[in-house]
């Protein structure tokens, strides 16, 4: 299974195994990472799940979806290049090792 | 040490008790859960989950770690039966009783259901319980009749069609979501489940459903306000409540489907049943306990997936004199403006994501728009609620 990393804003670092076609969002929410909201559930109706991926992985994601890039506008924290919405990132076993670091806040 | 108590597990009652802990409020949160899960997404209980896609793992909106590490004490199965407002303490069916300096009813609503005729067999949905009946019953039907055609009823006829059924919507009214939505995306939803195989009855009874494998009714919902009546507080279609979500009660506040509240963009009190309704007034209500007295004024919210179409409504569209459209209704990305005396006051998104985003952050700031700016698709609306923001 791929391994996803968690950084939240003050540097604490979370490694997670996680199942293949399951997004970064729900297993931060999962496994009780703070920094990660989802007020909406993943519905690319909020924007309460915004991070900031490695660079390193940008290459490897999918392009940005219309739904997401419009949502990525409306981030509490501003939007940079590597800016996503973790319920928007589904893993699969190429983006194993995925780093992402999280903003100080969401809301 | 101050203590906060929350009546009710749905997303509202969750939200503030994460909110109090964000806001830095230190005092004791304890969360009374009438279902025996702990808070879940109710959204995908009528989409994903229903067509399997999403399985029930992937519903809590927080882990239980989450309300160990911020002391947030969970009670699951047990409700409030009392509110003991001059000793500021709450019963609980179970034989407790909670002591509270705050009180949050976040007390939600529950399905209006068929008058009783020997329908015992209809289904309803609301909770995770009720979507695993339908789902299982869903299995072994064929074909299904949906009494209702509101936004749940037409998320089911979707997930149902999706599934393979023969579904038949019933309504009692002459459109579909009349409720929310205007005659023209009544007309445009009506459409789309006859063009996916969706037989829709209007102006029918519910006797259309004889002969059904299975019937589903999702008829609305009425506000749980018997636990504030029963203590006195004020209720009205909901429990009232003032601009900072507080009751008749100083110390007792309303949120989410069952607060009855001032909202500018209704003009009026009104009752909002979303999920941007709960989680924002969830966040409002705990900054003002932490002690920062904030008003509600967030705008309103709200989608639905149903096929291909996903529907986004930003603002209050009801009592509108004039709509103008934008994009192409044929291709179904269109957005429907709504103004009164020349002020937007609300627009509908059909896959139009950007003019949704955009009409938050207008009606949000207020900004400006005209009807002939609305329909003129050289007209930037992004550009245009970020200058003014």
């Amino acid at each position: 299974m791929p391994k996803v990393t968690y950084i939240s804003h003050t540097g604490e670092s979370t490694t997670i195994e996680v199942a293949v076609g399951t997004t970064a969002m729900e297993n931060a929410v999962r496994n009780g990472i703070d920094g990660i909201l989802a007020e909406c559930g993943g519905a690319c109706m909020c924007a309460t799940c915004h991070v900031f991926v490695d660079p390193a992985f940008l290459d490897r994601l999918p392009p940005i979806g219309e739904e997401q890039e419009e949502m990525l506008g409306s981030t509490f924290e501003a939007r940079q290049p590597n800016s996503r919405l973790s319920c928007q990132i589904e893993m699969r076993p190429e983006y194993d090792g995925l780093i992402v670091r999280m903003p100080a806040r969401q809301t | 040490m101050d203590r906060v108590v929350i009546v009710g597990g749905g997303q509202a009652g969750l939200e503030a008790a994460a909110a109090l802990r964000a806001q830095g409020y230190e005092g004791t949160v304890t969360l009374v859960c009438e279902e025996p899960h702990a808070p879940y997404q109710r959204p995908p209980l009528s989409k994903q989950f229903l067509l399997g896609k999403q399985d029930a793992g992937s519903l809590p909106l927080r882990a239980v770690m989450f309300y160990e590490k911020h002391r947030i004490n969970l009670i699951l199965g047990d409700r409030a039966t009392e509110i003991n407002r001059g000793g500021k303490r709450i019963h609980l069916a179970g034989g407790g009783s909670l002591a509270y300096d705050h009180l949050i009813l976040a007390v939600g609503a529950r399905n209006r259901t068929l008058p009783v005729d020997g329908r015992e067999q209809v289904v309803y949905l609301r909770t995770l319980d009720e979507a695993e009946t339908l789902k299982q019953r869903l299995t072994e039907a064929s074909s299904v009749a949906v009494i209702g055609g509101g936004f749940i009823g037409l998320e089911v006829a979707a997930t149902a069609r999706k599934l393979g059924k023969m579904v038949t919507v019933i309504e009692a009214g002459p459109r579909l979501m009349a409720r929310a939505v205007s005659p023209l995306l009544s007309e445009f939803f009506l459409n789309l489940h006859l063009a996916h195989g969706v037989a829709v009855r209007l102006n029918a009874s519910v006797d259309a459903a004889a002969g059904a494998d299975l019937v589903v009714a999702g008829i609305g919902v009425i506000p749980n306000m018997e636990l504030a009546r029963e203590a006195g507080l004020a209720v009205a279609n909901g429990i009232v409540v003032d601009e900072y979500l507080r009751t008749s009660d100083p110390d007792v506040f309303a949120i989410g489907d069952c607060a009855a509240h001032p909202n500018r963009f209704a003009g009026g009190r009104t009752r909002l049943e979303s999920v941007q309704n709960a989680v924002d007034q969830a966040k409002c209500v705990a900054r003002t306990i932490a002690g920062e007295p904030t008003s509600y004024g967030d705008v309103p919210w709200f989608w639905t997936d149903q096929f291909d179409v996903r529907f986004q409504m930003a603002g209050l569209g009801a009592g509108h004199d004039l709509h103008v459209a934008r994009g192409s209704i044929e291709d179904h990305k269109f957005s429907v403006f709504y103004f009164k005396e020349g002020r937007l006051l609300a627009v509908d998104s059909v896959n139009r994501f950007g003019d949704h985003v955009a009409a938050r952050k207008l009606l949000t700031a207020g900004t400006p728009l005209t009807p002939e700016q609305a329909v003129d698709e050289s007209v930037d609306l992004k550009q245009l609620a970020t200058a003014h923001s």
